[in-house]
């Protein structure tokens, strides 16, 4: 399509991530998920007649964390209004939020598109609101049912400015945003659970031209790949319309994920009228510059820092860090490990390989995985001092993970040793060779590769504990010697 | 101050923002009151507020008021159930949401 | 009997001089609510076997709250807990809240026997009670009469004798202005001295809760009780609460007293201006100095309240929706149909008018021009009694224009209802306490309200003039 050249895409979102806060944004009941319906509501979140809000100090530490993060301007003062609007997920029909003097404005972060230049996205402002409830449609009996344990959930809103130019770079910011917000250790931010929800705005424009097109409303994209699908369909449709001289209409549509489409929901000019107020049950906040400073002086080393500071102190290349870093507990685990072992490719490759295999597999985050830095540390050395061999090694990992046990018990206990005596090996040497006839004949005749056949039969037979090295060594000593 | 007055569609736009639904008397009648008092409230274009900061809170030494994070006793299921006018398995039920 | 329901301390004597239980004294107490509650309807209903059970569980109490069984009326839009509260509008109907507002919690202490349900405008939106969806409170004073509103009941209770003090809560006036119709005393206090939680919302920035009672002395003990700081309420200040009590029997000698000329220009029946200037005179008698001052901004505040009140509610009222208490239409098909249908079914003409001009007020286009333009003339009135405070410790002025009206007489122009306001409004806007007290009768014999204003957190200085011209005033 010659789309591409044409037209420029422009593409704005607005993200809420739920914090993780222990009580609710106005009263004390517990924000704990799974439970039974309506077992984590109080007259105030339920917005029975005659109650009133109290907002939650650590509500509003959580939202500095995140916005100094972003890098926005904290504002002295800000202030609560009212969001009205009827819906049943919503007890007082209106929500408590903020308007014209929202916590943050004016942030940035710098996302790294595939195959592009490094790039700054505009945060234009960060706000704090409640959460509704949730809302379950039973289509069998035309009816729908409120659960209000979410309602009063502490939210942080963060619209981004519309810098992004693809869906890939949307994509991009998503994955940047998680990132920081998670090594803030305030939310979550599992698309699929909904402690992270992302709503986007896309319009198509000439390129050259200055002005901003007909604005779209994209909801219900579920995953950060469903956001980069859902924008990628929604930029083909606009950019077909207008081709065919058609205007798009300013509304909202809904993601499809089965049919893979947006549809239309409503006029985004029919939107709601939400007559925003001061809310009037709450005083207004001067954020002390002293809290600030403090929360500031206590972030953490955010992901970018640890990027480059990596690159320096462990030489490790760009694109590999990338998978050490996007979690805050895998870089501490990898840095503590590297303390012990001082090897920094090395345990590089051990975390990225086995030890991120072991959590893929048993579903579970670094921490959970009954293995600490010592213990990772100590297989390591093992290994490289011959101790165990490589193969025994990443034995001795699962069973550690599974057990529990300390890697030299699981050694000791198993006799895992390595097998570096040659003497010892004599008789396995000579077996192999005696029952792998053609191997040792395409070694003869110049295939290397039959070797390290050879090297596995003798690993094989020795239950991986052989020296490999030794191993082949050996093998090559017979067989060279038998002409 | 917006001079034109307030009309039935007004009045009928109104309502629906405000999930009333009206009969086509009431509309007249609502009508005129309101004109009425909204005529009479446009003695507040005389006031000079130039520079004047509206009152959001009266008394301004208020600011800064906090509860910590600490849990408290919710209502149970059944006390938050207790008044509902329609429920099923623990949830309150409504009509569908279209 | 009857001298024990003059004022609290006879009918302390009275109570403590019985030798029969609470429980039985209760059920005296009850059929004297109901056989008055035939005439003048203050109250919506009366639970005799609730309060009865209440009086029983306090007959062991030692020792006993400085509010004993002492009869307390509970205007019908303040929580007590497992009890019907519901504003006096069918919205609300079968509606128990799980919980006590703070003042309750309060009275409770003090062991109160709480008379809930004292009838009152539908969500206070009034100043005659006659939109509760329960009929009208009828004036003791004369039967034919408005007792003002809203908390029309709560006055009407105390006035005609069937407790001896009454919480209601005030708006725009509406503890004052039926205290000043029904010739009784009342209090509303400094905005935050009071906690609201509990209080069913009208207006959240103007509602308190205050005491009505038959005398200076029985309102300034009950606001002892029922003030101070709240966790609950955001908006609640945390002050120490004084000795109200220790503020009687002080005179008022060296005291300046503000008259604001736009309280007494026209519009306010002559019978009322007659019987406040002879107040003044008292005043003057009694050693206090009268000034001159001026209140530029007082014509605009009935204007202004009737933005912000309004708006305010109409946001307040949005929960009333039939999906987690109260009300529900029946037989809807979709969401939206059961809002509009329940709010149509459930709300009376005054709460529907209220709500849809509240609702013009903020409504995208308009906000400027009246909700913002409201907030900024209502610095303008505050500043004005600011200014005055710098040179009087206190203003005096009229209640109300006029006296009790009769029933039926304002309920076809919802603006001539709203001017009757003037002189209460002020104080509402400005967040400053004000209390009402009875200053002489018209011909008809109906009550003639006197009001006095001071800065925040004066209620002292409210209660020491307001006593010290009781104590003097020819009964």
């Amino acid at each position: 399509m010659g789309h591409r050249d044409k037209y420029e895409t422009v593409i704005g979102l607005e993200v809420h991530v739920q914090l993780s806060t222990k009580t609710k944004a106005f009263c004390g009941c517990s924000t704990s998920f799974g439970d039974p319906p309506n077992t984590h509501v109080c007259p105030v979140c339920l917005g029975m007649p005659g109650v009133l809000p109290v907002f939650n100090r650590e509500f509003l530490v959580c939202a500095v964390k995140v916005s100094l993060a972003l890098g926005c301007d904290i504002q002295e003062k800000m202030k609560f209004d009212r969001k009205n609007y009827y819906y049943p997920d919503l007890p007082k029909n209106y929500q408590i939020s903020q308007f014209d003097m929202p916590l943050a404005f004016s942030g940035k972060i710098r996302i790294m598109p595939p195959g592009g230049d490094v790039k700054d996205i505009g945060i234009t402002r960060v706000h704090l609101e409640e959460d509704a409830g949730k809302l379950m449609h039973a289509p069998e009996d035309s009816c729908s049912y409120v659960d209000l344990n979410r309602t009063g959930t502490p939210l942080l809103e963060i619209v981004s400015e519309p810098d992004m130019r693809s869906p890939e770079e949307a994509y991009e910011y998503l994955v940047t945003l998680k990132r920081i917000v998670k090594y803030l250790d305030v939310s979550d931010c599992n698309m699929e659970e909904g402690s992270l929800r992302c709503d986007a705005n896309i319009s198509i424009r000439e390129k050259g031209d200055p002005g901003f097109g007909s604005k779209v409303e994209i909801k219900n994209m579920n995953s950060f790949k469903a956001v980069r699908e859902a924008l990628s369909h929604e930029q083909d449709r606009q950019m077909d319309l207008v081709d065919e001289g058609e205007k798009i209409p300013m509304e909202t549509r809904l993601w499809d994920e089965k049919k893979c489409i947006t549809a239309s929901m409503r006029s985004k000019e029919e939107s709601h009228d939400y007559r925003y107020f001061p809310e009037p049950d709450l005083v207004p906040f001067e954020v002390e510059k002293e809290l600030v400073e403090k929360i500031r002086a206590g972030l953490p080393e955010l992901p970018r820092a640890k990027k480059f500071r990596f690159e320096k102190e462990y030489g490790l290349e760009d694109g590999k860090i990338e998978n050490i870093i996007a979690e805050k507990d895998v870089a501490d685990f990898y840095e503590e490990t590297v303390k012990k072992v001082k090897n920094p490719q090395i345990c590089f490759n051990w975390i990225k390989g086995e030890v991120m295999m072991h959590m893929n597999e048993r579903g579970k985050a670094i921490n959970e995985l009954h293995l600490d830095p010592g213990d990772l540390a100590e297989i390591i050395i093992m290994s490289g001092k011959g101790v165990i061999s490589n193969l025994v090694a990443k034995d001795v990992l699962r069973e550690c993970i599974d057990t529990g046990e300390s890697p030299d018990s699981i050694v000791k206990k198993k006799g895992l040793e390595q097998v570096s005596d040659e003497g010892a090996l004599d008789g396995v040497i000579r077996e192999v060779i005696d029952n792998n006839r053609k191997s040792v004949d395409d070694f003869k005749n110049g295939k290397e590769n039959a070797l390290s056949f050879l090297v596995g039969q003798v690993m094989r037979l020795t239950g991986g504990k052989a020296n490999p090295k030794l191993a082949g060594e050996l093998l090559r000593k017979n067989l060279q010697g038998r002409e | 101050m917006n001079k034109e007055s307030i009309n039935e569609e007004v009045v009928r736009h109104i309502a629906a923002l405000s999930r009333l639904s009206l009969s086509d008397t009431d509309v007249k009648k609502y009508q005129s009151q309101l004109k009425n008092i909204l005529d009479y409230i446009e003695q507040l274009d005389e006031v000079n507020t130039e520079d004047i900061p509206p009152t959001t809170h009266v008394l301004s030494s208020m600011k800064n008021v906090f509860r910590e994070d600490v849990a408290k006793d919710s209502l149970s299921q059944e006390e938050v159930l207790d008044n509902a006018p329609s429920r099923r398995n623990g949830f309150f039920r409504v009509p569908k949401v279209i | 009997m009857e001298k024990a329901y003059t004022n609290i301390n006879d009918f302390r004597d009275w109570i403590n001089g019985q030798d029969r239980p609470l429980s039985e004294l209760s059920k005296i107490m009850i059929d004297r609510v109901k056989s008055i509650n035939d005439d003048i309807n203050s109250f919506i209903s009366v639970d005799e076997d609730l309060i009865s059970g209440c009086a029983a569980a306090l007959e062991k109490q030692d020792p006993r709250g400085a509010l004993w069984g002492v009869p307390v009326a509970v205007k019908d839009n303040i929580c007590i807990k497992g009890r019907l509260t519901t504003c006096a509008s069918h919205i609300l109907d079968g509606f128990r809240p799980p919980y006590n507002a703070t003042v309750i919690e309060k009275l409770d202490k003090a062991a109160a026997l709480l008379f809930g349900r004292a009838n009152m405008d539908e969500f206070a939106f009034g100043s005659s009670c006659e939109t509760s969806c329960y009929g009208p409170t009828r004036n003791p004073k004369d039967l034919s009469c408005i007792p003002g509103g809203s908390s029309g009941g709560s006055a009407a209770a105390v006035a005609g004798g069937q407790v001896l003090a009454a919480i209601g809560s005030d708006t725009g006036g509406s503890i004052r202005q039926p205290a000043s119709m029904c010739g009784i005393v009342s209090i509303k206090p400094t905005y935050g001295r009071v906690s609201r939680y509990g209080l069913i919302a009208f207006a959240s920035s103007l509602d308190q809760i205050g005491p009505l009672a038959r005398n200076v002395e029985d309102c300034a003990a009950l606001l002892e009780i029922i003030a101070g700081y709240d966790e609950k309420d955001s908006t609640s200040v945390d002050k120490e609460v004084p000795k109200y009590t220790e503020s009687l029997g002080k005179d008022v000698k060296g005291l300046t007293i503000g008259i604001p000329a736009e309280y007494f220009g026209e519009g306010m029946d002559k019978e009322v201006r007659s019987k406040v200037e002879d107040a003044v005179n008292l005043m003057k008698k009694l050693g206090a100095v009268i000034k001159n001052i001026s209140l530029p901004h007082t014509r605009y505040a009935v204007s202004c309240y009737y933005i912000i009140a309004p708006a305010e509610a109409s946001s307040n009222l949005a929960r009333y929706d039939g999906v987690h208490y109260g009300l529900r239409s029946e037989a809807c098909d979709d969401m939206v149909e059961m809002y509009t249908a329940t709010r149509n079914e459930g709300f009376g003409a005054e709460v529907k008018r209220r709500i849809l001009l509240g609702t013009y007020s903020l409504s995208s286009g308009y906000y400027d021009a009246y909700y913002l333009k409201a907030l900024k003339v209502r610095t303008r009135i505050s500043d004005d009694f600011k200014k005055a405070f710098e040179e009087c410790d206190c203003i005096l002025t009229p209640t109300s224009p006029s006296t009790a009206f009769e029933l039926g007489e304002k309920m076809d122009d919802p603006l001539k209802m709203y001017l009757s306001d003037i002189y209460t409004i002020p104080a509402n806007l400005a967040g400053i306490p004000a209390i009402s007290l009875p200053c002489g009768e018209d011909r008809k014999g109906l009550p003639v309200g006197l009001q006095l204003m001071a800065g925040p957190f004066a209620e002292d200085v409210l209660i020491r003039v307001a006593h010290a011209f009781e104590s003097n005033s020819v009964k």
